[in-house]
């Protein structure tokens, strides 16, 4: 428990530090939201008071502090462009980016577990050349090509799931499957070489000379041990996920967090790009802790004060 | 098979299938280890014991494998058994200790849990807390402080010469016919060493089983066994009661070994070893396989090879000029 306090405050400078830097670096780069929102027509009397008005007149530090109390109570600002809390607008997206994420996961998760096991146990044969060639393509392919070319052959040939988004299950389906295929691949490969490297433990002679089948080895006593590693590895990918997955969501028109980034940052929608960006970095420092506990729940070696 | 013998191996070999050639590591063994007998097979690193043994058990590693002879166990042949029914006798009539305690526990199980699988996987009809109460029994019996309180405790918790009483348990926890020691007390310190010894003496007198010991230290084989096989490149090479090995030794390389323990009170500067190493399996010499290393070896012993021959009553060895009971004088 202390342990775990201990991490939860440590992540508090992260958090400060890279909410200062994304707030510099809007400020740094060309581009004023004030003309953006403006257009063609303006004069400079016009830019004044609108600069005025959106508070960007104040020297930068007071203009942070204020974003961060803001922040603390649940107030992200308000949008340039749509004249909308971004707390609320962050909070609409979010479903969307949930169900991609834990169906993409979902599908990592098993998909990768249950080839990388499979391919471990049949080492060397057939059956693990093949999965670990799909695993290799699915790492090495970049999601917006693996995306397009689902929808070309399933969407546009075959003509049996949605090309986009329109709320139903089978819409998901491609989307988890393009942006889960990448962490599928990834997993399966670790679960495979960790697995088969445990295999050779001298704690796997004893279980067999105990007595215990092939299989029960291998669940019992193989598979805890070999999951270490990629148990970390999947709360990573989680929590990348969740914090939006820009290209799927742009390639599959979802309207999830990634797609509210990116416009954001066409519309140079500086309250709610920031708003996306922290709450991505929430999300990611979340998914380090859980790792992080998961780990030291998984191996007793790690627990401390027992 | 002899009513009197719990295991007989014959012409047993177990090959290794590399890249650059085969690996004869046990090559043509005979052993048998007597109901109720402590046997020792002794031997440089190397020298395939482990590997005998770990054939016995189904527990060679790729790309090794069991090539040729038998292994009869109280009536049943387990070369070519099953993998199920190998698991079926492996653990509950025949049980082995390893040499490494850091690294032979599952870090990530607690140990008593551990100890309650082995008893778990060949007793299906047995409750959860009778198998508790066994294993915290057997923990008692191996002298481990504290049972009830270690049965929860993860390996790293424990000391070295904790984890191998906790192997000790696990092998014992069925009641085995033959227990397998490979190396038991290799990684303990002495008085760790003297503990674990007398401990397993003990349980053999308690329950009768039979003993086959893996060591390469000849102290041990006094202190324990009652009669001996020492191994060098893959075959046996002398065999004889531990009195008489010791008495008689026969075998230059049996000699060798034994000139080789550093006595208390000797005022020798340098320990006496064995010049060489274990030849490479991969070229054995055409003759004796010690030839190479042996004081006393001449041509012919360079040329030709001998099989083991009986010098007195259960005395045998494999060579042409044995040190004592040969023809050939010196």
């Amino acid at each position: 428990m202390k342990y775990f306090l201990k991490r939860v405050i440590g992540t508090i400078p992260v958090l400060l530090g890279v909410v200062l830097l994304i707030f510099v670096m809007l400020r740094i780069i060309p581009g004023s939201p004030v003309l953006m929102l403006l257009g063609e027509h303006y004069d400079q009397a016009t830019i004044d008071r609108l600069t005025a008005a959106m508070g960007l007149d104040r020297p930068m530090i007071v203009q942070f502090v204020d974003y961060i109390t803001g922040a603390l109570s649940g107030d992200l600002g308000i949008s340039y462009k749509y004249s909308r809390p971004v707390t609320d607008m962050i909070m609409e997206s979010l479903p969307y980016t949930i169900r991609l994420a834990v169906m993409a996961a979902l599908f990592a998760w098993i998909m990768g577990l249950v080839t990388g096991v499979i391919a471990a146990v049949k080492k060397n044969n057939i059956i693990d050349r093949l999965f670990m060639g799909i695993s290799l393509l699915g790492v090495s392919m970049p999601i917006f090509m693996t995306s397009l070319v689902l929808q070309y052959i399933f969407s546009f040939k075959l003509e049996i799931l949605p090309m986009t988004e329109d709320g139903t299950f089978l819409s998901m389906i491609l989307p988890s499957i393009a942006l889960g295929w990448n962490s599928a691949g990834s997993i399966a490969r670790m679960t495979r070489s960790s697995l088969i490297e445990v295999m050779q433990a001298d704690y796997i002679d004893t279980a067999r000379a105990k007595g215990l089948l092939r299989g029960a080895v291998i669940i019992k006593h193989a598979l805890k041990n070999s999951l270490l590693p990629v148990v970390t590895m999947m709360a990573l990918q989680l929590s990348s996920m969740l914090s939006g997955a820009v290209i799927t969501e742009s390639v599959f028109a979802i309207p999830g967090i990634g797609r509210l980034a990116t416009t954001a940052i066409q519309n140079r929608d500086m309250p709610v790009l920031q708003g996306t960006v922290l709450f991505t970095t929430v999300i990611v420092i979340a998914g380090n802790l859980l790792a992080d506990l998961l780990y030291s729940v998984l191996d007793p070696r790690i627990r401390k004060g027992d | 098979m002899d009513e009197k013998n719990i295991l007989e191996i014959r012409g047993l070999k177990s090959y290794f299938f590399t890249e650059n050639g085969t690996v004869p590591a046990v090559d043509g063994v005979d052993i048998d280890v007597p109901k109720g007998k402590i046997i020792g097979l002794v031997g440089e690193s190397g020298c395939g014991k482990s590997m005998t043994v770990r054939s016995i058990m189904g527990l060679l590693k790729y790309p090794g494998r069991i090539v040729d002879g038998s292994i009869c166990f109280d009536g049943t042949e387990l070369c070519g058994l099953r993998e199920n029914e190998l698991r079926k006798i492996c653990g509950k009539d025949i049980s082995m200790i390893f040499q490494e305690p850091m690294t032979s526990l599952n870090p990530v199980i607690k140990v008593g849990k551990q100890v309650k699988e082995a008893l778990l996987a060949h007793d299906r009809s047995i409750t959860h807390e009778e198998a508790d109460r066994r294993v915290v029994e057997m923990f008692e019996k191996v002298g481990i402080p504290e049972a009830r309180k270690r049965f929860d405790s993860y390996p790293h918790q424990l000391s070295g010469g904790l984890r191998q009483r906790v192997m000790i348990a696990m092998a014992m926890i069925c009641r085995p016919k033959l227990l397998i020691a490979d190396e038991p007390t290799t990684a303990l310190d002495v008085t760790i060493e003297a503990q674990i010894l007398r401990l397993m003496k003990d349980l053999r007198d308690e329950t009768d089983m039979s003993v086959l010991l893996i060591t390469h230290n000849l102290g041990v084989v006094a202190e324990l066994c009652d009669y001996v096989y020492v191994m060098y490149a893959g075959k046996i090479v002398e065999q004889a009661e531990t009195y008489e090995l010791f008495d008689h030794t026969a075998h230059p390389y049996t000699k060798g070994l034994l000139d080789s323990i550093p006595r208390i009170g000797s005022n020798k500067d340098r320990l006496h070893t064995i010049p060489g190493v274990v030849p490479n399996l991969l070229y054995l010499p055409k003759g004796c396989a010690f030839c190479n290393r042996c004081e006393y070896a001449d041509g012919i012993c360079h040329e030709q090879a001998d099989e083991l021959r009986e010098i007195s009553p259960g005395h045998w060895v494999r060579c042409r000029k044995p040190i004592y009971g040969g023809e050939v004088s010196r």
